[in-house]
């Protein structure tokens, strides 16, 4: 099987300064990635230049089987413009359909069909008159979610998808994500939360002055685990 | 009081005003919210300094259709504005408010050196805040605001979606294969051509309130983007309707009465959604 994304010898950087080199991974479809690695280590470059939002300066990234750019789902980090937006959520999960508008100009029945089955997805009907601005951190994290859903059947990216939220919304989150990871969806998350990463993903992606890349199983026994995961990590195993 | 309103009413050139205000407080209106949200504001405020200092250059070189050369120069520092304030080496901030200010004081300059006017107070006043211009529109005038006026319409309610898109973000707009800075751009000459256009109504100085107004008052209120540009379409058009029969039968200058109109109407939403929102406490 042809893997899902493939990167090769990607370098990074921006302005002439390298932050990362030599990286190689790939990953197959129904993967759960995890990018974990110090603040200032790369880990958003990385994503970006996945997302094609960022020129790597050197290697390259494959997609495989029949994906196209703009079928990647994308949950970014909240900006501070999105925190008092005047939208309502169904708005702004139906803006995940702009991929799917090609050419046309307004959004389809279809379109508005998909964004309802992602709202019904992520428990938001209720909600879905609401406006963005009122809810609480994880509601606004479950839009983000819906609407890159709306985007995707295949992969999703996500950037710390928990930051800021409280322990049990996290937990709830990371439910989440298992079970739409179960549906066979890709999950590659950059994530601060090593022990959590360890946890769930099936793969990790260390990166850093030295770059890691393999199953959790490894990571856990390789030496970097050691140094990173707390010294009473032993409960997060 | 009605009798004297009807017969002014019976005015061509209060019609022509009539027209072209509502139809520029409709288009100020609709980029509002965007330009608010996505911090274009300064790129509204920067810009209306320029068009000030283009309209003083088209006045010394005695175009006979000033308009020709004040749109495509604006239309162009739109371009420029936009490219640096996403520039993250050049300060933004600083380099707009260089282009703007150094574009007053230049078109001042240029204005007192050669303006072969005797009233160069009054010339340079009506320009920056509208004074009695819109009273003065020819016919030629008022149908190139009617054209493009709905150009602007109409791109806006075609790219509505994408507008959306872009301006709730960016980042996750261009990963899902909208062209991000192309509709960045499309945003920003709409900006200019409005810019022109209200030049004519309320003057250079009082643009931004034109555009800004409205969309913080219906942002007070309304919880949809669709409700929220809906809402700052009306309450645009109607205080620009009301400042300016207020205007002509109080023989008080038109810009900033259709101001003083959108400030009042913003304290009444922000007194509103108070007592909304000491209801639902």
């Amino acid at each position: 099987m042809m893997a899902q994304l493939t990167c090769s010898g990607l370098k990074l950087g921006y302005e002439g300064h390298t932050v990362l080199d030599g990286l190689d991974f790939s990953v197959d479809a129904g993967n759960y990635l995890c990018i974990v690695g110090e603040n200032g280590s790369g880990k958003s470059t990385l994503m970006k230049t996945i997302l094609g939002l960022h020129k790597p300066m050197g290697g390259k990234i494959t997609w495989g089987e029949g994906l196209r750019e703009n079928e990647i789902g994308y949950l970014p980090q909240q900006t501070v413009v999105q925190r008092d937006f005047p939208a309502t959520v169904q708005e702004i999960v139906l803006s995940g359909c702009q991929g799917r508008l090609g050419r046309r100009l307004f959004y389809s029945k279809a379109d508005k069909a998909l964004a309802r089955q992602n709202m019904e997805r992520m428990g938001l009907i209720p909600l879905s008159r609401r406006c963005y601005r009122e809810l609480s951190g994880g509601q606004q994290q479950r839009v983000l979610l819906a609407r890159a859903l709306c985007a995707t059947r295949k992969i999703l990216l996500m950037d710390e998808p928990v930051s800021g939220l409280d322990p049990k919304v996290t937990a709830e989150m990371y439910d989440l994500i298992r079970r739409l990871n179960r549906e066979g969806i890709t999950i590659i998350m950059i994530s601060h939360d090593i022990a959590a990463a360890v946890r769930y993903a099936s793969h990790i992606l260390h990166v850093g002055d030295e770059i890691f890349f393999g199953t959790a199983e490894e990571y856990r026994r390789s030496s970097l685990a050691d140094r990173f995961l707390l010294p009473e990590g032993g409960e997060a195993v | 009081m009605m009798e004297q309103l009807e017969m002014y009413l019976n005015f061509p050139p209060v019609q022509y005003a009539l027209i072209v205000g509502v139809l520029i407080a409709l288009c100020s209106s609709l980029l509002g919210v965007t330009l608010v949200l996505k911090r274009f504001s300064f790129i509204g405020d920067g810009l209306s300094h320029v068009a000030f200092g283009a309209m003083a250059i088209a006045g010394v070189l005695h175009l006979t259709d000033d308009m020709l050369f004040v749109l495509p120069a604006t239309v162009l520092a739109a371009v420029l504005l936009l490219r640096t304030g996403q520039n993250t080496k050049i300060k933004g901030d600083a380099a707009i408010a260089m282009i703007s200010v150094g574009a007053l004081a230049v078109g001042y300059l240029l204005l007192s050196l050669f303006s072969a006017s005797a009233n160069l107070s009054g010339d340079v006043c009506t320009t920056l805040f509208g004074s009695t211009s819109i009273l003065t529109l020819t016919k030629g005038e008022v149908w190139l605001c009617i054209v493009l006026s709905v150009a602007v319409v109409l791109i806006f309610i075609l790219f509505y979606n994408r507008i959306f898109a872009v301006t709730f973000d960016e980042d996750f707009a261009r990963a899902s294969g909208t062209k991000a800075e192309a509709y960045n751009l499309l945003i920003a000459i709409v900006i200019a051509v409005i810019i022109v256009l209200a030049m004519n109504l309320v003057g250079s100085l009082l643009i931004s309130a034109l555009i800004i107004f409205p969309a913080m008052s219906a942002m007070r209120l309304f919880k949809s983007f669709r409700g929220v540009t809906l809402c700052s379409a009306v309450l645009s058009v109607s205080c620009a309707l009301l400042g300016i029969l207020i205007s002509i039968l109080g023989n008080t200058p038109v810009g900033s009465t259709i101001v003083v109109a959108d400030i009042g109407a913003f304290l009444v939403f922000c007194l509103i959604s108070g007592i909304k929102g000491g209801i639902a406490k």
